[in-house]
């Protein structure tokens, strides 16, 4: 216990300011009333799905949570069930095979609800290549970006997209339309 | 050579490896694969292609390895009837590559007991083929129902829980149907694919240089695995070495690529038996390591630093020394962590015994990279296989017997030291020279090419062929989880389930990187 106690102490406090929310991240236009987003009162609960990526976009939402980002520090935190979650942080381009537990996904989350799609693959298909929702795109395998299957509030470029990013995403998609 | 048939003439394929391939009747195939496991081989791999525009029918690739080397075994198979006979009884790993060659080439292991599809959920219509040069995806498209009969487990008291694809947590998507009786598992079955996103067909449209970025996504956290791979089965192919210095930067990349992994596998270790703890400090010292690959080589990852033909960084005299440093207070850091960590009475408890591979089951089954030398599997690509610039390092080999979670953990913490020495060393020898690299943009046409690589997760292979115009006529990726992924359903028989997620955590194995 000392020895953990001694190892905490040196460590420090790590975690940086987090960044400002960025109005161009939007996709669509605020779709929550000022009011229910107060209503999310800073406690925001996030549900992670991979629905297709190369796990590269993960490493960096795993890294949102350490003490450098310390995304729950902001009041925000992963959960395990879509029905607790008030924001879906969506990564890949969306494998068809991943498509409808995506949709259940979505469905499962309770209104009013959010949706972050994050890295190039979750923008546009990516380096996988654009699919349609109708079968019609380059590859066999995909839907494409994330909004082919379901509604998405922010999206966020990059591949991997930096944490600082992620985390904007985020608050972008919580902030009020300015 | 590494194996005698009286019908197989082999040929060198690369430099780099002590590799080999020779074409072999499908009639033989057995008694070579038999030759290979009795004499203590394993399968590395093992793929189709379509060959037929070619005037051919299709193809069969078999990787095999042994302490002498590697050898690819190309099966000609027939255009109508492209049947090959079943050798998961002898390498239990090809049962889930047997049934994934079927789902995208149509070619079908004959007298297999398993012929249920492995990557094709129902995303196309059984009977067509993705992989196959006349796939019509429009036509293929289907919105049948993906039913899958997994194996029932009867008894009194015995009861399923399905879990997935979607989990609890940030992980990437798979099922599991654990049979248990009150909370002890009697069997797990994975079902995978989830997010099988066509990547060798992606492959197929690509420049030679666009298919080094695809190589790289992959498996995001293996990205420089696998661009080393990729770019060794293409130089391979053009019959070039890239120069030394580029060697000893890519080994300085694949080395930090394993710190920081293993850095961030320790602390989710940590997390997953309540010392959130060991969460907070790894992963303050893998932010380090990322911040520094951003600030020296332009991403945290490493991604698309490693190039065919050589490497797209550089690094400067002050880089070198942040890598110094870097090293010094990792070394520093993680030896006070590992401290804490063997003395901590609830770690240990949760660890030890827990997900146990023995070694012989691991020889049996063909475990592999890490979770293999866990168990005693003493195989390491740096070590038998020394790629340049491996062959002038003397990696040092981190292998118990245990098999359980601690084991696993005490690997990673070995090899992770291993590292830290690795790179100080590469570093010493690493001269910088500003010569621009010479980026191979071509291959010769009709040629064939196989790169591996150790990851940090184990033995990464890519496999290249060209057409006659010298282009990506089939590139197969090869990630170790698929051998590993079976053995996990080994490993949590008779625990309980709550300690699945800690199990599954030691393993850490790769779905993008098997579901392709
Ligand atoms: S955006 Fe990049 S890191 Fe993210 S899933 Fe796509 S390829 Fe991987």
């Amino acid at each position: 216990m000392y020895q953990i106690l001694k190892q905490i102490v040196k460590t420090g406090i790590k975690t940086e300011t987090p960044p400002q929310a960025d109005g161009s991240m939007r996709l669509v236009e605020q779709r929550l009333q000022q009011a229910i987003l107060e209503a999310f009162g800073g406690a925001l609960a996030i549900r992670q799905v991979d629905a297709g990526s190369c796990n590269g976009c993960e490493l960096e939402i795993h890294a949102v949570n350490n003490a450098y980002y310390n995304i729950e520090g902001l009041g925000i935190k992963f959960v395990a069930s879509p029905r607790h979650a008030d924001l879906l942080l969506v990564t890949g381009p969306v494998s068809r095979h991943m498509e409808l537990a995506l949709k259940r996904t979505y469905d499962a989350t309770p209104e009013p609800k959010l949706v972050v799609a994050i890295g190039d693959c979750a923008c546009d298909g990516g380096i996988f290549g654009s699919g349609d929702a109708d079968g019609s795109g380059e590859n066999y395998a995909t839907c494409g970006k994330v909004s082919n299957v379901i509604p998405v509030d922010v999206v966020v470029s990059g591949c991997p997209p930096a944490p600082t990013a992620i985390l904007q995403g985020i608050l972008t998609a919580i902030s009020a339309r300015k | 050579m590494p194996i005698k048939h009286p019908n197989l003439k082999l040929s060198r394929l690369t430099d780099a490896l002590p590799a080999w391939a020779g074409d072999i009747a499908v009639d033989d195939l057995r008694a070579v694969c038999r030759q290979v496991h009795d004499g203590g081989g394993r399968l590395v791999a093992l793929w189709g292609s379509d060959v037929r525009q070619c005037g051919g029918g299709f193809k069969l690739h078999v990787v095999l390895i042994n302490e002498t080397g590697l050898v690819c075994l190309n099966v000609p198979l027939h255009a109508e009837h492209p049947n090959y006979p079943d050798i998961s009884d002898i390498f239990p790993a090809a049962n889930r590559m047997q049934r994934a060659a079927y789902d995208l080439l149509g070619i079908c292991a004959q007298e297999g007991h398993d012929h249920r599809k492995w990557l094709r959920h129902g995303a196309w219509r059984s009977g067509s083929f993705p992989l196959r040069k006349d796939f019509d995806a429009a036509a293929s498209r289907t919105v049948e129902a993906d039913d899958y009969p997994f194996v029932q487990v009867e008894g009194q008291g015995v009861h399923e829980i399905p879990v997935g694809p979607v989990h609890a947590g940030i992980i990437e998507p798979g099922h599991f149907r654990f049979s248990i009786i009150g909370e002890r598992v009697l069997r797990l079955e994975e079902r995978l694919g989830y997010v099988h996103k066509g990547i060798e067909k992606r492959f197929e449209r690509m420049s030679l240089q666009q298919g080094a970025k695809l190589a790289g996504r992959v498996s995001g956290d293996s990205t420089v695995a696998y661009a080393w791979a990729y770019a060794m089965a293409a130089e391979g192919i053009a019959k070039v070495t890239p120069s030394n210095n580029a060697l000893w930067m890519r080994a300085l990349l694949l080395e930090r690529e394993r710190v920081a992994n293993h850095l961030g596998d320790l602390g989710y270790l940590g997390n997953d038996v309540a010392l959130s703890f060991g969460f907070a400090q790894f992963w303050i010292l893998k932010e380090q390591v990322l911040r520094n690959n951003a600030t020296l080589f332009g991403h945290r990852y490493l991604m698309d630093a490693i190039v065919p033909g050589g490497v797209a960084v550089h690094l400067s005299i002050e880089g070198k020394h942040i890598i110094e440093q870097e090293c010094d207070m990792l070394e520093q850091q993680v030896r006070i962590l590992r401290g804490i960590y063997d003395e901590h009475a609830g770690v240990q408890d949760r660890f030890i015994g827990t997900g146990v591979v023995t070694p012989k089951l691991a020889a049996q089954l063909g475990l592999c990279g890490l979770a293999g030398r866990a168990s005693a599997q003493a195989w390491d690509a740096r070590v038998q296989f020394a790629c340049a610039p491996y062959d002038k390092l003397d990696v040092q080999m981190a292998t118990y017997r245990n098999g359980d979670v601690a084991a696993r953990v005490i690997v990673r913490f070995d090899e992770l030291f291993e590292s830290l020495r690795l790179q100080r060393e590469i570093l010493a020898r690493l001269v910088s020279d500003d010569a621009a690299p010479v980026l191979l943009e071509r291959l010769p046409a009709n040629g064939f090419g196989i790169g591996m690589v150790e990851g940090w997760r184990g033995e990464v292979m890519v496999a290249i062929h060209t057409d006659a115009q010298g282009g990506l006529a089939r590139v197969h990726p090869h990630d170790p989880s698929w051998q590993n992924w079976p053995l996990l359903e080994h490993a949590i028989i008779d625990n309980i389930v709550p300690d699945f997620p800690l199990i599954n955590k030691s393993f850490n194995l790769s779905y993008t990187g098997q579901d392709l």
